[in-house]
């Protein structure tokens, strides 16, 4: 499932490829490597990744998308839409395989990817994650003991009911981890509710050991609503971007999501 | 007296033995099958097979979404009920592993199951009887090689009779025949992939209210029960702006032509199987589809009538919605862009006689297939949750009825029951 994404990976990607091609065509043996070295120094990219539209031109591809997720995929206030820009690409490719094979539940969203490759999923995903992020208003409808429940949970966890602290995944700040773990702040409070409801119940999954099903099973309704309800208040930087690794060597819990 | 009622009984267990006999027996106008020409698979038949099950689109029932590819398991929505797909994988218990290469045949010519029960017409086998034994056995080959899945079939939750075998059977007598061998060898490669494996008939054919193909209506599309999409038209295509056939083989391989784009279940076809069909073939596939005569013009569905005062207050108010929310991409006049947003003027698609699936695309919005020629489609917006609607149906009213289309007029009621 992952094939799209490998494209875009460095010239170390290429030369393997080139070496197959090239011994298709029954170019001398000797000639692959310094064909390889030459392509390098002229900066080519990788086979695939070069009939990838520009992004002014996959924003007009993308209009269906805008019209739930906004301009850039940025949704701001009370929508339910969450804001798409700026996640990391991993987690919005693995979101979007999700919900074309059913392992996340949206009718208009499947109906959508239905039929589309990997591939075509793979630049979405790079699109939206190399977007700015919305600045979304803080939400003020939270309780004091909401805030309080949701901060306890969320920044210290519960260990005696294996509850990790949130930021041991989603990053010190909360703005995700390269690249497969999303950020959890500048997102609808209804949104956050809906979905980590919905891991509790089963319809949102995601790759197995499905490590948020878990956690979310161990959580009550009124705990999901406080801890939604505390980070979509928590005041969002404009420069926050997700961190480029784990706060700690390891994730405390294991995730098929987050597989390399 | 007594002489009558003898007689009166013994006429009614002769009628009731002649109906199972005729019940149980084989098809009798079917050739035999012939012995299994091939001890084992050989590589060139399995790639075979591969290109074959594309072909059919076997997938497109047979995986579920998400689920193990050929495990069946997928319902396939009727107006009388559920069925699920059967596991085509070579397991033992729920799949195809006991299955022998000519029980597979039997199955595809004939419609019948390995215990001999009578298969449901959702399988389309009356098109698969124009199957080759060679191509039978190229599938069954490729079939054969899957990792075996452990997934039994569920049961279908047809509505009673029509879960009976005995319903089954009725609906052979009444709408299926096994081809001949000879009538299958007399087909160029067009006429045999539309007719058999493509099972284009499937939905392009309409059918009658007990789910039979109406054969004095075939290819002249429909509704396509239990989808809710209009199958178009297959036979008559008008051909003025397209002398070569070029248009339709690209729209065929790529989802996409210079004025529009394949849509709803078509996109599945055009994603999961024709994108990887040779160039020869589709070739073939457009050659027979030009040549298919224009038949009977099945009944319009029912639709609420629309006054003409109602209609022309749906055309303005349309033109108003078309211009803020539709004309950036589909052009003033409904010109669209080629190979990024269809034409709407002249669209085959827009002018049908039923606004099916211009509505359904209006309010769900979606994607052509992302196919090697077209990996990266322009995509059309939902409009279901921003447009009122009594807006769709003045803006589906206008672009049916303006720049020479004239379709009839869609009611806010239509838009409605959606």
């Amino acid at each position: 499932m992952g094939s799209a994404m490998l494209h875009h990976g460095g010239p170390s990607d290429l030369a393997p490829h080139l070496l197959m091609r090239c011994s298709n065509r029954r170019l001398p043996r000797w000639l692959a490597v310094p064909v390889v070295l030459l392509m390098i120094l002229c900066g080519a990219t990788p086979v695939a990744a070069q009939d990838v539209p520009a992004a002014a031109e996959m924003a007009d591809r993308l209009k269906a998308c805008a019209a739930c997720h906004g301009d850039e995929g940025r949704t701001v206030g009370d929508a339910y839409y969450p804001s798409i820009a700026g996640k990391p690409a991993r987690y919005l490719y693995n979101q979007l395989v999700s919900f074309r094979d059913g392992r996340r539940q949206h009718r208009v969203m499947a109906a959508m990817l239905r039929t589309m490759s990997d591939r075509y999923l793979g630049a979405i995903a790079t699109y939206y994650a190399a977007r700015p992020h919305a600045k979304q208003p803080a939400f003020e409808g939270a309780t004091a003991e909401q805030l309080a429940i949701g901060e306890r949970l969320t920044v210290a966890g519960d260990a005696s009911r294996n509850i990790p602290p949130c930021q041991d995944c989603h990053g010190e700040q909360l703005t995700g981890v390269q690249p497969s773990i999303p950020g959890l702040r500048g997102l609808p409070t209804r949104y956050l509710d809906a979905q980590i409801s919905a891991w509790k119940q089963g319809q949102r999954q995601a790759a197995a050991p499905d490590c948020m099903g878990k956690i979310a099973r161990s959580l009550s309704g009124a705990e999901i609503t406080a801890i939604s309800a505390w980070l979509a208040s928590q005041p969002y930087p404009d420069n926050a971007q997700p961190a480029d690794r784990l706060p700690h060597e390891q994730l405390p819990i294991d995730c098929g999501g987050v597989l390399p | 007296m007594k002489l009558r009622r003898a007689l009166v009984m013994g006429g009614a267990i002769l009628c009731a033995f002649l109906f199972s006999v005729w019940l149980n027996k084989p098809d009798l106008d079917l050739d035999p099958i012939a012995p299994p020409n091939l001890a084992s698979a050989t590589t060139e038949q399995v790639r075979a097979g591969e290109y074959l099950v594309r072909v059919g689109n076997c997938a497109g029932c047979h995986t579920a979404q998400g689920g193990e590819p050929f495990a069946g398991g997928r319902a396939i929505e009727t107006p009388f009920g559920a069925v699920y797909s059967s596991n085509l994988t070579p397991h033992d218990e729920t799949g195809l592993g006991r299955w022998t290469d000519a029980e597979f045949y039997r199955a595809m010519r004939h419609g019948r199951s390995k215990d001999d029960r009578w298969l449901s017409p959702v399988f389309p086998y009356t098109s698969y009887t124009n199957l080759t034994r060679a191509d039978s056995d190229a599938i069954f080959a490729w079939l054969r090689a899957l990792p075996p899945v452990n997934q039994a079939q569920p049961e279908s939750t047809l509505r009673s009779p029509y879960e009976l075998q005995l319903a089954t059977r009725v609906w052979r007598a009444l709408y299926f025949r096994p081809a001949k061998d000879a009538e299958v060898a007399a087909m160029d490669r067009g006429q045999y992939l539309v007719e058999g494996l493509g099972h284009c008939a499937a939905c392009h054919t309409p059918r009658d209210s007990r789910g039979g193909p109406i054969a004095a209506s075939a290819y002249m599309g429909g509704e396509i029960a239990g989808l809710g999409w209009d199958a178009l038209p297959l036979a008559g295509i008008d051909t003025t702006h397209d002398p070569e056939g070029l248009e339709l083989a690209t729209l065929l391989k790529t989802g996409i032509h210079s004025r529009g784009a394949v849509a709803g279940p078509m996109a599945d076809v055009v994603f999961e199987s024709l994108q990887y069909l040779r160039d020869d073939d589709i070739a073939a596939i457009v050659s027979y589809l030009r040549r298919l005569p224009i038949a009977e013009v099945p009944a319009a569905p029912r639709v609420p009538r629309v006054s003409d005062d109602e209609r022309a207050a749906l055309r303005k108010r349309g033109a108003v919605v078309y211009g803020e929310h539709c004309a950036e991409c589909h052009g003033d006049d409904g010109e669209g862009q080629p190979r990024q947003y269809p034409a709407l003027a002249g669209s085959r698609l827009v002018t049908a006689v039923s606004a099916t699936n211009a509505l359904r695309l209006t309010l769900e919005g979606g994607f052509p297939p992302s196919t090697e020629g077209n990996p990266y489609p322009y995509g059309m917006p939902p409009f279901s949750h921003s447009l009122p609607r009594a807006d769709i149906a003045a803006v589906l009213t206008y672009i049916r009825s303006e720049w020479g289309n004239d379709a009839p007029a869609v009611s806010v009621v239509e838009v409605e029951r959606r």
